[in-house]
């Protein structure tokens, strides 16, 4: 196939995926959800109540109006006003996204580039005592409850032994720094198990394929081996990787961020489904579903540019 | 070569190599364990007791009580008991469920292609497209809370990866000979489906399995964390959470106690799931 035509018809399915998404939604907030009317006013609302909140909310009107409500909102990012806090959603979302990102994107780097350069190095010594100590560590680490960690990282190290802000956020470059520490290092400590595993096995993956046999045979340094040959193949898969957990940063947070007090999305979030805040509930959702399906196209458009394997099929 | 050495089949294979390995071996007696303890307790010989207050409030552990005491004097060891009972039947059901639907589509996507094919792949990629936990959120809302609740939240909103994998693999086994064979003598598509080809991707269904069990562990206590999880009974998710208020006041052994008892689970599981991988999937066999 023509890598152009492959490349719109990858472009032109993002049409349907973001149609079935929205009518998830609306199945689930429309449709089957409580009625958003007996939420807000509680159980004893009056009828005439009732009928002026749901005349408010828009719930009289057809439900492909609802729908199609929806779908421009994916598009408008117009996602109406927030039951609890009544202020505009895109004003929040636009206010929690600062305190998120610093968080959030910091430590996606640093566990990035700490996961592929352990899985280099446990591939590099693979088979050896260090390489089993290696992966039965990461396994541990995964095996440990992440609320587990957040909340033994919050007593230990910032309540008993006082080496960081126990919760809180300010704004502006060096001020929010202590604050993101110690829930920057616990992302770490989160994401680098699974990080570790996957970049070993892609790397392994590639350690025995055939061409590195004929390198290794035409007498290439393991060292030039593995950064020249090895990395450079493996990188496909660790881009994919790497650009298909961005649109999940998003939310990625959302138990750090509430329990050290950091006012992003992922707050904003939680706050909304305690409260049954449905339209912020729907707009986080909507815009998290949004941002996946954008980030999606991107890997398959480079996957295609970078391997000419992917095209032929 | 004489005729009457019967050549191993997979799975025989598979499970020698599994009592080879001594960490595997390991992980399988605690899983086996930690079923034993679950229906024990769901049968009400281990427990049982564990709304009793024994002692004060937030005893320490001590002598009696190992694990000590929680706010109202109940021993957090039976509480731990009686939450491997949540625990195992949490990542049992999930994983039946999304084994479930995640073979179905699969297997039907896989060996029909064409339309069926297009209609289930855009339905996992919208799916997958909705963040987890706002899947888990919202399925709980419709369903109000409860261990019923957990069960369909994790097992609904897990299959999608499973299914991928089924898709891919009865696509590739679908022109094979035994199969084109299993034609030749009679069999309809659903005969050629589940009785030839499904039994030979069972390995990956296998492996998913321990996988899928602790993540819905570990998924439990994200679900309590929401109050959407199980009510009226300890959970490892339960008393984990418990502990954002306890510890600000020194009291360490609930969470303790709750993350090393799924600290010891999960981590045999995961051990167990490469172990079967190294075993049930030829393609990684000698690495």
């Amino acid at each position: 196939m023509n890598i152009y035509a492959y490349i719109l018809r990858r472009l032109l399915y993002v049409i349907p995926v973001i149609l079935g998404v929205c009518a998830i939604i609306f199945l689930i907030f429309n449709v089957v959800a409580p009625d958003p009317a007996l939420i807000i006013l509680g159980k004893h609302a009056t009828v005439e109540q009732i009928v002026e909140i749901r005349e408010q909310l828009g719930l009289n009107r057809s439900m492909w109006l609802q729908y199609f409500d929806i779908v421009k909102s994916a598009f408008t990012f117009d996602f109406g006003r927030s039951w609890s806090t009544k202020q505009e959603i895109i004003q929040m979302i636009k206010a929690g996204a600062i305190p998120s990102a610093t968080l959030s994107f910091p430590a996606f780097f640093i566990s990035t580039v700490l996961g592929i350069s352990i899985a280099l190095m446990v591939a590099f010594y693979r088979g050896s005592v260090f390489d089993k100590i290696t992966v039965v560590g990461c396994v541990t680490l995964m095996s440990v409850s992440s609320l587990a960690y957040i909340l033994f990282g919050q007593w230990f190290f910032a309540y008993k032994l006082g080496w960081f802000e126990i919760s809180g956020y300010d704004y502006g470059f060096p001020y929010f720094i202590p604050y993101i520490l110690l829930p920057a290092i616990i992302w770490v400590m989160l994401s680098v198990g699974p990080d570790v595993r996957f970049y070993r096995t892609i790397m392994l993956d590639e350690i025995y394929q055939d061409y590195i046999r004929t390198a290794r045979a035409k007498g290439l340094s393991e060292t030039v081996i593995l950064f020249k040959h090895v990395l450079k193949n493996a990188m496909i898969p660790i881009i994919t990787y790497v650009v298909i957990q961005i649109p999940f940063l998003i939310l990625g947070a959302l138990l750090l961020e509430s329990f050290f007090s950091i006012p992003g999305l992922g707050s904003i979030t939680l706050n909304a489904i305690n409260s049954s805040d449905f339209p912020v509930i729907r707009a986080m959702t909507v815009l998290s579903a949004v941002a996946y399906i954008i980030f999606s196209v991107i890997t398959d458009v480079l996957y295609t540019l970078v391997d000419p394997r992917v095209r032929l099929s | 070569m004489s005729t009457n050495v019967e050549s191993k089949s997979l799975w025989r294979h598979a499970f020698e190599q599994l009592c080879r390995d001594k960490l595997a071996l390991t992980s399988l007696i605690i899983v086996a364990v930690y079923s034993i303890v679950a229906i024990l307790v769901a049968m009400g010989f281990l427990a049982s007791d564990w709304e009793q207050s024994v002692g004060p409030s937030y005893n320490p552990p001590s002598a009696d009580h190992p694990f000590g005491l929680d706010i109202f004097g109940m021993s957090v060891w039976a509480k731990t008991l009686k939450g491997t009972e949540v625990a195992m039947s949490v990542g049992l059901v999930t994983s039946l469920i999304s084994i479930t639907i995640g073979v179905t589509l699969g297997a039907l996507a896989g060996y029909f292609g064409g339309k069926i094919d297009e209609a289930i792949v855009w339905f996992y990629t919208t799916f997958t497209s909705i963040p987890y936990i706002m899947l888990v959120v919202a399925i709980a809302f419709i369903l109000g809370k409860g261990l019923m609740t957990v069960y369909l939240a994790l097992g609904l909103t897990s299959w999608v990866s499973l299914c991928r994998l089924i898709r891919g693999e009865v696509m590739r086994h679908k022109d094979r000979e035994y199969v084109q064979a299993a034609g030749a003598i009679g069999g309809g598509d659903m005969r050629k489906l589940f009785v030839h080809i499904l039994p030979n991707v069972l390995h990956i269904v296998i492996i998913n399995f321990s996988l899928s069990f602790q993540t819905a562990i570990k998924s439990e206590v994200i679900l309590s964390y929401l109050g959407l999880g199980v009510q009226g009974r300890p959970s490892w998710g339960i008393m984990i959470d418990d502990a954002k208020l306890e510890l600000a006041r020194g009291v360490w052994w609930q969470l303790a106690a709750a993350t090393l008892a799924m600290l010891i689970v999960v981590l045999a599981f995961n051990i167990l799931g490469d172990a079967l991988r190294d075993a049930l999937d030829p393609k990684l066999k000698g690495k």
